[in-house]
């Protein structure tokens, strides 16, 4: 066991974590971030997506302590004062969820494809997009990914 | 009429949940949908004034108080609230509705809100809408499974709606001294136009409430051509909650010192604990206690293993990795899918074991025809594989006025789940309380619900402590209820020219033998009714069965029957319409048209589980097919490379008809470009919310053609998605979803839709290969999905 220091989502965070305690269940149960979803634990479904210095990662697969230093981002850490990212609102304004719970990390891994790729092809997003939804929202994802590349280049131009 | 008590389709446990529910209304009272003779409504006074209508069974003013919603600690008691209510208005104009199903992705807190708010006349954007208390004496029974929300509680929730409504226009009546009949109502105010006078409902809502309740019986609901939600796209209700991450579901539950447990069982079902490093395991870096539990060697309630308490997840799951474990086989499932797999082979040389249904002269009609077609069809197992693994947070207490139970579950029966583990942990059932959470996916994996009891028994044997549950991904896909696989040999006859005349079917299925199962026919086995397409199409039909003993649980998965049904009917139709050399959408069509008369019994409620629309209707039927054979071009030329498959099904009172668009490449791996999905499911209640679920299931589909669990040894094999692979975002195809919207009673979406895609999928690439796919998973004859 050890004390570390994190910054999740702008703020520095004491924590003492196990040395192989990966980064999702510090997250989950010792920071009570439970925005960030356990799916598999293998890193194959993305549910636990965060993100390490704006590069998404399976959270699941990150030791907490390989963490430290680094700028964690967390679902819960996208809105700034209550205000949504184009992203959050593209899924909402397309519906995108069923039953929801793929979907913070789907948003995490869009979120960071819009960060490096403003205008992302289908194939783009094929590649990006690994994240597992067992509901099967993938075409709502695709197009709300596009509506919010679109309002960002709006917004920026 | 039949009950839906009686329905084989649902498991036990289903059936126990309508049977204690009085007033669950057979399907004939469904169809016509009246007002229940003991619907009553009541009026009170909400918390911090305006009015809360209560409307449901009588009895429900008796019921315990409890608090609403889930997830939330367990603090003082709050502030009574009345339960049972659908409606409650808040002086300041906000409107509560509460949604008294488990959602669980198929968007019935969205629907139930348009419902409530339609016929309310309320602005949408006033509404809030929370999961009601769990209470079945207030809410009858609350469930999510077998499409049967929408169809159970339509007209109830709308004439809440307009009750609520009703006495917001009786207290202005009274307040400006005008005939009720004059008012009209729109946008949460109601208006006298007359005077010119509006009040906005928080503003009528206590006066409202101290006024008597009207009868449902003489409520009038809105005509359909005055709805003004309903039929329109709504975002779902949870959706900023979702996106920002807020926690909503089962895993999401913390309670002041409460321990997460890990719950390990013999990888072969029936297996006892023989022994286990207990000692070394008690001594790892944040385990609390290690123990094993006895259980009550019952699938649907607590097989035996050994639990882990630990501090926090992963001390639980560490610990769990160096768990060892000698278990005791001799009771243990020993089954195997190859063994299976070829006797089945030697019984499909034969009639089969059982004759379920006769009619006409098959063998006369087979002798007869001018062509027959034979087939062996096969499809494998498959697991539910929900994202959100299975888990509960259950506080069981030690109490002198009687021990209790409170649970947090992500469950689809929580009244059923909350009742089996309250007998399964001594507790009296009115001591038991069920805090339904949001469900991180169904499919009919959580209407089985022993991790509740499985949390129950272990918070118990800590002492009285609260503990989540958390099953392992490979927990979860290692002790599923699996859809099971299953064989079906065929032959059919066709006419001179080309018709339809007799069809032969044995479907070799399996006999549930876990330990306290029902030694019947395991659930989605054999065929979902006797009645199943084409039974009453046909003047000469024979459907036997063959069971064999099977040991592993098999559940209800996403349109139970239907979704193996529809890949063999309808791919097997397919071939006779080949065989034929006839347009395959003619072909359907022809022999929807061939409805047979007397003496063939009624199909019943159709397979899949009831509804709201009295059975297949081979003239909904049709009108799918014609609209998606339109929107499709199905039968016009297609871009070279591409091509078309046709396949229909009927289940869960919906009507779907869908065209795959394909292409395969010479390494036999298909590209699904495109799916024109057709349904007729009544009237929409949230069109954005049914064309999601139209689109999932495509996907869904699309996952099941390439998946596969195997059995070996009575161990299923697959654990995790590494080696079970659900589709992902470059394999989804364009979805063109489409409603008939016709005035039939309404039904749900989640499921009817799914079962015509995998045999659309497999007509075309039948249409492109000339290979008929009589196998699932298609990886097995060489195929795969890019």
């Amino acid at each position: 066991m050890a004390k570390v220091k994190l910054n999740v989502n702008g703020t520095d965070r004491e924590v003492e974590v196990a040395d192989d305690q990966p980064l999702l269940w510090v997250l989950r149960d010792e920071l009570k971030l439970t925005g960030t979803k356990f799916g598999c634990g293998l890193g194959q479904c993305g549910a636990c997506t965060v993100h390490l210095n704006g590069a998404p990662v399976r959270s699941c697969s990150v030791p907490a302590v390989a963490a430290v230093g680094q700028k964690i981002t967390t679902i819960e850490g996208l809105a700034k004062n209550g205000v949504l990212t184009a992203v959050q609102k593209a899924w909402i304004d397309h519906d995108v969820p069923q039953c929801g719970y793929c979907q913070a990390g789907q948003i995490m891994s869009a979120s960071a494809l819009l960060a490096q790729k403003k205008n992302p092809t289908d194939a783009d997003i094929d590649n990006a997009m690994q994240n597992l939804c067992r509901c099967g929202t993938y075409v709502r994802i695709r197009a709300a990914i596009k509506s919010a590349a679109q309002a960002l280049n709006g917004s920026a131009s | 009429m039949n009950s839906m008590v009686d329905k084989e389709y649902y498991p036990d446990v289903v059936r126990e949940q309508f049977a204690k529910s009085e007033g669950v209304p057979s399907l004939g009272a469904l169809a016509s949908a009246p007002v229940s003779r003991r619907g009553f409504m009541q009026a009170s006074v909400a918390v911090g004034g305006g009015l809360m209508l209560a409307f449901g069974m009588l009895g429900s003013d008796s019921a315990e108080a409890q608090q609403a919603g889930g997830g939330r600690p367990a603090g003082p008691p709050g502030p009574a609230f009345a339960p049972g209510a659908y409606v409650k208005i808040a002086p300041d104009g906000k409107i509560t509705l509460y949604s008294k199903n488990p959602e669980i992705g198929q968007g019935i807190k969205t629907g139930f809100g348009v419902i409530l708010a339609e016929e309310l006349d309320a602005k949408w954007s006033d509404v809030t809408v929370e999961q009601s208390p769990i209470n079945a004496a207030v809410y009858g029974a609350q469930f999510a499974g077998g499409s049967l929300s929408i169809p159970m509680n339509f007209t109830t929730l709308r004439q809440a709606g307009a009750g609520a409504r009703a006495m917001l226009v009786a207290a202005a009546a009274q307040q400006w001294g005008v005939p009720a009949s004059e008012i009209t109502t729109s946008d949460s105010t109601v208006i006298h136009a007359a005077s010119n006078r509006r009040a906005g409902y928080g503003s009528l809502a206590t006066a409202a409430a101290a006024l008597p309740p009207p009868n449902p019986a003489e409520l009038k609901l809105k005509d359909r051509k005055d709805w003004k939600l309903m039929g329109k796209r709504f975002t779902g209700v949870d959706n900023h909650a979702l996106v920002t991450g807020q926690p909503l579901f089962g895993v999401d539950v913390q309670l002041p010192n409460m321990k997460v447990a890990v719950f390990e069982k013999c990888p072969a079902v029936g297996g006892k604990v023989a022994s286990a490093n207990l000692d070394e395991i008690r001594k790892l870096p944040g385990v609390v206690d290690a123990f094993v539990v006895e259980g009550t060697n019952n699938v649907i309630e607590v097989m035996p293993g050994v639990a882990i308490v630990a501090d926090n997840t992963w001390a639980a799951f560490s610990a769990k990795k160096k768990l060892k474990v000698t278990w005791d086989e001799s009771s243990a499932s020993k089954d195997s899918w190859n063994a299976f797999s070829a006797k089945a082979k030697e019984s499909a040389k034969g009639p089969g074991a059982q004759e379920l249904r006769k009619v006409g002269d098959v063998d006369a009609g087979l002798k007869g025809a001018k062509k027959t077609v034979e087939a062996f069809y096969t499809f494998g197992f498959i697991s539910h594989a929900n994202l959100e693994p299975q888990n509960t947070t259950a506080w069981y207490q030690k109490d002198p006025a009687g021990d209790r139970l409170e649970i947090w579950g992500s469950v689809q029966i929580p009244d059923g789940a909350r009742s089996t583990a309250a007998k399964v942990v001594g507790v009296a059932n009115d001591r038991a309380v069920m805090h339904q959470m949001r469900v991180g996916g169904g499919f009919g994996r959580r209407l089985m619900q022993e991790f509740v009891s499985e949390a129950a028994a272990i918070s118990k044997q800590a002492g009285g402590i609260p503990v989540k549950l958390m099953w392992t991904r490979e927990d979860d896909m290692g002790h599923d209820w699996y859809r099971p696989g299953g064989f079906h040999q065929l032959k059919a006859g066709l006419d001179e020219k080309g018709k339809l005349v007799a069809w032969s079917g044995q479907a070799i299925s399996f006999s549930d033998q876990t330990p306290g199962g029902s030694k019947r026919a395991v659930n989605g086995g054999g065929w979902p009714s006797p009645g199943e397409f084409p039974a009453e199409y046909t003047p000469n039909y024979r459907l036997s069965q063959t069971l064999e003993n099977f040991h592993i649980p098999c559940g209800p998965w996403r349109a139970p029957g239907s979704n193996t049904a529809a890949f063999i009917v309808q791919s097997f139709m397919h071939e006779l319409s080949t065989a034929a050399g006839r347009d395959h959408a003619e072909f359907l069509i022809e022999t929807f048209s061939n409805k047979q008369p007397a003496p063939a019994p009624a199909a019943g409620p159709g397979p899949g589980g009831p509804g709201g629309g009295g059975g297949l209707n081979p003239e909904r039927a049709i009108a799918t097919i014609k609209a998606a054979v339109e929107r499709s071009g199905y039968g016009k030329p297609l871009p070279k490379g591409r091509y078309h498959g046709l396949a229909f099904h009927f289940s869960h009172q919906g009507h779907f008809a869908e065209v795959a668009e394909v292409s395969v490449d010479k390494n036999k791996r298909v590209k699904v470009h495109k799916m024109t999905v057709v349904g007729d499911i009544g009237p929409i209640v949230n069109l954005s919310g049914a064309e999601n679920q139209v689109q999932g299931c495509i996907v869904d589909a699309i996952s099941t053609m390439t998946q596969e669990i195997h059995i070996e040894n009575g161990r299923p094999q697959e654990k995790n998605f590494d080696t079970y692979k659900l589709a992902r975002m470059s394999q989804a195809p364009v979805v063109d979803a489409h409603f008939l919207n016709t005035n039939y009673p309404p039904t749900g979406v989640g499921e009817p839709a799914f079962p015509p895609a995998v045999p659309a999928i497999c007509n075309a690439i039948y249409a492109a290969t000339k290979v008929r796919i009589r196998t699932l998973p298609i990886t097995r004859e060489g195929f795969s999905i890019a």
